[in-house]
């Protein structure tokens, strides 16, 4: 029965939920939101699990002195401090301590994270890049012309070249890009059915 | 001849009076005579065949009206502003103004009626000075109500039936016992040799199994493929980290990962505290993970699930770390930068083929089947609809549109 419930609430939801796509009446509609509005719920509920797990693996890391444990310490306080600092002063922008945390210290750090991705651009296109095959050549030379397309100084040293770009881009670019969608979205259906009949069920075994 | 002074300051006055009246009249005029809003103008002429129905495959509580403009919207300069739309519960009135529609429409949706009552609807055009004209015809009674299948949603019904109906009956064709021919998937066929790699070097393996939420098809995806690196990296007594972004798929791992190592009959080596939550924050998450791959040293890095631009900085990462990597996301964007960064990447419907292909159980290998068959049958429609639409025959393409 510990198997089997959970297997008959995935069934009894999941033909509900694709039933309810095809209806568009307001109770249809109702049954889809108060759906949504649990897993809302539920969303809230696991925060707590989230947070009970992430103290629980610093504080491992800071009793078995593991590399890197003092980072834990920073972890953990800078944790507290964001809390403290919601719970008691708000956790808008009008809050001093929030801002001083959140838009002075984590979104600079966010963005400098984002930033490091125009370095790994660089290296991962030399990589990839590389003439090797001739299907990494086919690639180099489609990437050129896709690059140069892109840019006016392209069109001044080649004219004709944006054309080339864009049907680089728009055939046989669009035509892999729809294959793969079809394979997507024939891919993703098969895989909800076999969640939905039980028939794939990974964390029920 | 004497000067008359009294005659002489009156007709001061009076020419003192004409200059007032020449510079004020027209003000005086214009304010003694206001005008009265919703008297017609000459000439201003109500739209026409002004039609008012049910709102077609809607939840209900709305109904659609439509017009012929008014001939004078096509006057230069037009004398049209707009069109007042008026209601009542009965013909005769009264009416309420419940809306306008610019110069150029000739559809409004009544979104503040109530299901099962009848309404009465007429126009009335208006000018720039906000005067109206005369009303039109009243159209009515009409009412609304909620629909119960929404028709233009017939072709993915239709579509979505004949592809379930294909699973379930290459499920139980391939439970009879009939054989089905699958390609090889290089992806896929690597994940043996990459778990006993990391045996060898007797490092951990890492999962990340993606932004994505406990919902999504490519996390679901992920938690498969968990269940089976999971069970061998049981078997091969190896380590397996999975940092989750969401809780829930916190959850749903751990279970899988604990159901693994019991399936695989060593339930001792399974440790809670190697499938925990970093943040739910894009790039902190990322700089977590990154973290973790420079620190571990990871034989193998698995990417599979939602993600986006963070991406590349994770498979950069983990090749800088020397880590053999296989990758697998239903978002198209970031496919080529795990082809450029990875040494394997689970293209299109390969990400969901994981379960059928590494297992090989009849009935998962019955679902992969049908993709290969509905890929078959979308490529006929497709060749179909190519011929109908030179045919001119637009029904056939137009019943397949995506609304």
């Amino acid at each position: 029965m510990q198997r089997e419930l959970p297997r008959i609430i995935t069934l009894v939801t999941g033909l509900f939920l694709a039933i309810q796509y095809f209806i568009p009446h307001r109770y249809s509609e109702q049954f889809y939101e108060t759906a949504l509005d649990w897993l809302i719920i539920i969303g809230i509920f696991s925060i707590a699990l989230g947070v009970a797990s992430l103290v629980n693996h610093q504080r491992q890391k800071i009793k078995r002195r593991e590399e890197g444990f003092r980072f834990s310490y920073v972890l953990l306080a800078g944790l507290l401090f964001m809390c403290l600092t919601g719970f008691i002063t708000g956790s808008g922008t009008d809050s001093l301590f929030y801002r001083w945390g959140y838009v002075g210290i984590l979104s600079p750090i966010t963005s400098t994270m984002f930033a490091l991705l125009a370095f790994y651009i660089a290296s991962a296109a030399f990589r990839a890049f590389r003439a090797r095959t001739v299907i990494a050549t086919i690639l180099l030379v489609s990437a050129v012309i896709v690059m140069m397309g892109r840019v006016p100084l392209g069109e001044r040293l080649i004219p004709g070249i944006a054309h080339a770009s864009d049907w680089l881009l728009n055939v046989p670019n669009m035509a892999a890009k729809r294959a793969i969608a079809i394979g997507l979205g024939l891919g993703g259906s098969a895989t909800a059915l076999k969640v939905v009949l039980g028939i794939e069920a990974p964390h029920l075994r | 001849m004497g000067y008359d002074r009294s005659a002489g300051r009156a007709r001061l006055r009076a020419f003192f009076l004409l200059i007032v009246l020449a510079v004020c009249g027209p003000a005086l005029s214009d304010a003694q005579a206001p005008v009265e809003m919703g008297q017609p103008p000459p000439n201003l002429s109500p739209p026409s065949a002004l039609v008012a129905q049910d709102t077609p495959n809607d939840r209900g509580e709305s109904i659609d009206l439509s017009w012929t403009a008014s001939p004078q919207e096509a006057l230069t300069p037009s004398p049209v502003a707009s069109y007042a739309i008026e209601r009542a519960v009965s013909a005769s009135g009264p009416f309420e103004a419940i809306g306008q529609a610019s110069i150029g429409e000739t559809s409004f949706t009544d979104n503040s009626v109530k299901d099962g009552n009848a309404y009465f609807y007429r126009l009335r055009t208006t000018d720039l000075q906000g005067r109206s004209g005369e009303a039109s015809a009243v159209i009515g009674p009409v009412s609304s109500k909620g629909q119960w299948f929404d028709r233009k949603k017939a072709s993915t019904l239709l579509l979505t039936f004949g592809f379930c109906m294909t699973v379930i009956g290459l499920i139980r064709a391939a439970r009879k016992g009939k054989k089905f021919y699958i390609r090889p998937i290089p992806g896929l066929s690597a994940v043996d040799e990459a778990i006993g790699r990391a045996t060898e070097m007797g490092r951990p393996i890492l999962f990340v199994p993606g932004l994505g939420v406990s919902s999504e098809v490519s996390t679901l995806a992920a938690f498969t493929l968990l269940g089976r690196v999971a069970k061998k990296t049981a078997e091969y007594q190896t380590q397996v980290i999975v940092p989750c972004y969401d809780p829930i798929v916190m959850t749903i791992c751990q279970e899988i990962v604990k159901s693994s190592f019991m399936d695989a009959g060593r339930p001792e080596l399974y440790r809670e505290n190697d499938v925990y939550f970093v943040t739910q924050d894009q790039f902190s998450y990322t700089a977590a993970v990154n973290g973790i791959m420079l620190r571990e040293l990871p034989a193998t890095n698995f990417y599979i699930g939602k993600f986006y631009a963070e991406s590349l900085v994770l498979a950069e990462t983990g090749s800088l770390a020397g880590s053999i990597q296989i990758a697998g996301t239903d978002e198209m964007v970031q496919i080529p930068f795990f082809v450029a960064a990875c040494d394997y990447t689970l293209i299109g419907e390969e990400l969901y083929a994981s379960s059928a292909y590494l297992s090989q159980e009849p009935p998962l290998l019955g679902t992969l089947k049908a993709q290969d068959y509905g890929k078959a049958i979308g490529a006929i429609v497709m060749v179909i609809g190519a011929i109908m639409a030179l045919a001119d025959q637009r029904w056939f393409v137009d019943f397949f549109k995506v609304q």
